[in-house]
């Protein structure tokens, strides 16, 4: 297989598999939540859950306490990421193709930017899961490999966009790759919880709401 | 594995839920929590973080509830719980957590870790892991009618005192009145001075009201060392109590997880709403405030500050109202830094108090406290919880603070009661 019919496959058949995994994988993954239902709540409530439910799902995107550097890092990493993913002209370009839906780009010299820092942000949030005894102790073979497969993307990207390596085309086969692998390890890593927050979210701040508890 | 490893896997199965669910979902491992709990900021020590504390009850939601679990399940790839497992996180979850829900409010993907500890503590009475003393509180809660073994006699005693100190008559099962009030075990044994303050207040704001010599106490064992099952049996008693004398309300004391037990679980636990409304203390009195019929007259110019019992504020939605009566009679009134909804726990919530083997951890986590109250160099701590009051008082011992005075709100309250009624001749205020 040359590097241009891997790339031929990467963005196309392998692409559609992978994006169906993804969305079977997450449907999968939010019903495993659902149908494990809860018992209908007997306690008188002393205020509505709507409010206070919707609200913290917003909120609990602002730090609380903790440490700085590791709020300022993942914020910035997954600003960057959610920016390079949606505003890169070829990024753009693969959604139009897909979906017939396009939106204005971002001049590519601040994407070039934005990507170093995402690139940054990851390797500092990763020193800390080495360094930090907290992050250390709670770590897993699963939050590297989460780690690993949300880097190998940027990194690939960074790389296709820089020319660096001999050869194009398998650079860039190799960054639809791993993002095609992003797409199939998602639903079942803890990568889901850019979905499932929702969730947790509204759990918490419905069950504090309810309360009276002003969250 | 084990009949009590299977014991507590069949048990976290049965408690794993939707929200449950979503919240390992969601968990990261950010290790954001940490920073909430005072076992960790007190200690360093990272076993203390509170996701940490939920590690098996994770791996048992990975395994039974979730398509890669199974896989691995299938493959034989998990990490199954062992005895020695058990053993460690019975440490964790019951010497290590007050419950006091603040890891709940920091968590960025919003997880509700203390709600999970406290079913995570249903699975270990399941298998056999409950600490002593939270045991030994909850045979006696069960058998004799109080986790410290009092008994309608000493409360008798007590209401008798209370008689005599304000002055007029404690009313005692009394039926048809609208308010039950509930104490707790720590009032009736060394705080007893809520008595005649309730009773004076009471008189005074037109409160028909009783105490009953059946259905007095508050407190709730069961929802500590976490059994369903004890605490349902003790919930049960004081629905039966208040049907009996029918009364409209029923008064949760000056206790944080009597509320919880009371107000938040109590229906789920006999599985049916009440025919009665309960209320806290403090909620009633900040009511009575703002109708008019509690009236105070003088403040004191103590510099003082209000302790947050975390089940009453945080995890109960009972906040602006102690608030509200600390402004009736103190001129200097200061808050701590991390206060209401932030505010940090005593340190002995949740059982910790009751549990012996805790205590040197419990003592050492008080820094927090000390540090909070060093900062703002207060003469008087008042609070809402007969558990703080004594840990408080513990703590300031402790650390040589004891200069610093622990009151309970309602009787600080009493104090200042404008008393109208010649009845009344016990004020001293």
């Amino acid at each position: 297989m040359t590097s241009l019919e891997l790339l031929t496959w990467a963005r196309g058949p392998g692409l559609q598999a992978a994006l169906v995994i993804f969305i079977i994988g997450m449907l999968i993954r939010v019903l495993e939540i659902l149908l494990l239902g809860r018992k209908t709540d007997l306690s008188a409530a002393r205020a509505g859950k709507m409010g206070p439910g919707l609200r913290t799902i917003l909120s609990r995107s602002l730090p609380v306490g903790g440490n700085w550097k590791q709020h300022l890092s993942g914020y910035l990493w997954h600003i960057g990421f959610i920016v390079v993913l949606l505003f890169y002209a070829p990024h753009i370009q693969l959604f139009k193709e897909g979906f017939n839906i396009a939106w204005p780009a971002l001049p590519t010299s601040l994407i070039d930017i934005i990507t170093i820092v995402t690139m940054a942000a990851l390797v500092f949030s990763l020193f800390l899961r080495f360094t930090d005894p907290v992050r250390r102790m709670l770590s897993t073979a699963g939050d590297y490999f989460a780690w690993l497969v949300t880097f190998i993307p940027v990194a690939t990207g960074y790389m296709a966009f820089h020319n660096v390596g001999p050869d194009y085309t398998a650079v860039l086969a190799l960054h639809i790759m791993s993002v095609n692998l992003l797409l199939v390890v998602f639903p079942f890593t803890k990568l889901s919880h850019a979905v499932t927050f929702l969730f947790s979210r509204w759990y918490n701040g419905a069950n504090a709401g309810r309360k009276g508890v002003r969250v | 594995m084990s009949e009590s490893v299977d014991r507590a896997v069949n048990a976290m199965k049965e408690q794993i839920d939707a929200p449950i669910a979503s919240y390992f979902s969601s968990c990261v491992h950010c290790g954001i929590c940490a920073d909430a709990c005072l076992f960790y900021t007190e200690t360093g020590d990272p076993q203390y973080t509170p996701i940490h504390k939920l590690d098996l009850m994770k791996r048992v939601w990975e395994r039974e509830y979730t398509v890669s679990g199974r896989v691995r399940k299938w493959l034989g790839l998990n990490k199954s719980i062992t005895e020695d497992d058990l053993s460690k996180w019975e440490t964790l979850v019951y010497d290590s957590c007050t419950m006091c829900g603040r890891c709940s409010l920091y968590c960025p993907v919003g997880n509700d870790i203390v709600y999970m500890v406290r079913k995570m503590r249903e699975a270990m009475v399941a298998s056999g892991h409950a600490p002593e003393g939270l045991q030994h509180a909850s045979k006696r809660s069960v058998e004799v009618g109080s986790p410290m073994g009092i008994t309608t006699k000493t409360l008798e005693a007590q209401i008798k005192h209370a008689e005599k100190e304000a002055g007029m008559e404690v009313p005692l099962d009394k039926e048809g009145v609208d308010y039950l009030m509930l104490l707790s075990s720590a009032e009736i044994a060394q705080f007893h001075e809520i008595i005649p303050a309730v009773t004076r207040i009471f008189h005074e704001a037109g409160v028909s009201w009783t105490l009953s010599s059946e259905t007095f106490e508050g407190t709730n064992s069961g929802i500590q060392i976490g059994s369903s099952d004890i605490a349902r049996e003790l919930v049960q008693r004081i629905v039966d109590g208040a049907q009996k004398l029918k009364v409209k309300y029923v008064i949760s004391p000056e206790c944080g997880h009597a509320y919880t037990a009371l107000r938040w679980e109590g229906p789920n636990l006999i599985g049916k709403p009440y025919p009665f409304e309960v209320v806290h203390i403090i909620e009633l009195l900040d009511q009575l405030r703002a109708e008019g019929r509690l009236k105070t007259e003088g403040k004191d110019d103590t510099r003082q500050t209000f302790h947050d019992p975390c089940q009453m504020v945080r995890r109960g939605g009972v906040m602006e109202q102690p608030r509200n009566l600390m402004n009736m009679v103190a001129t200097d009134f200061v808050e701590m830094t991390d206060h209401s909804l932030m505010g940090w726990c005593c340190g002995g919530g949740g059982g910790v108090s009751a549990n012996e083997r805790a205590e040197p951890l419990r003592r050492k986590v008080f820094s927090k406290k000390r540090k909070q109250l060093e900062e703002i160099g207060v003469d008087r701590i008042v609070t809402a919880c007969s558990n703080c009051r004594n840990m408080l008082e513990e703590g300031l011992e402790d650390n040589n603070m004891d200069e610093i005075e622990v009151v309970g709100l309602s009787e600080w309250l009493a104090e200042y009661l404008v008393t109208s009624s010649p009845k009344a001749a016990g004020d001293d205020s």
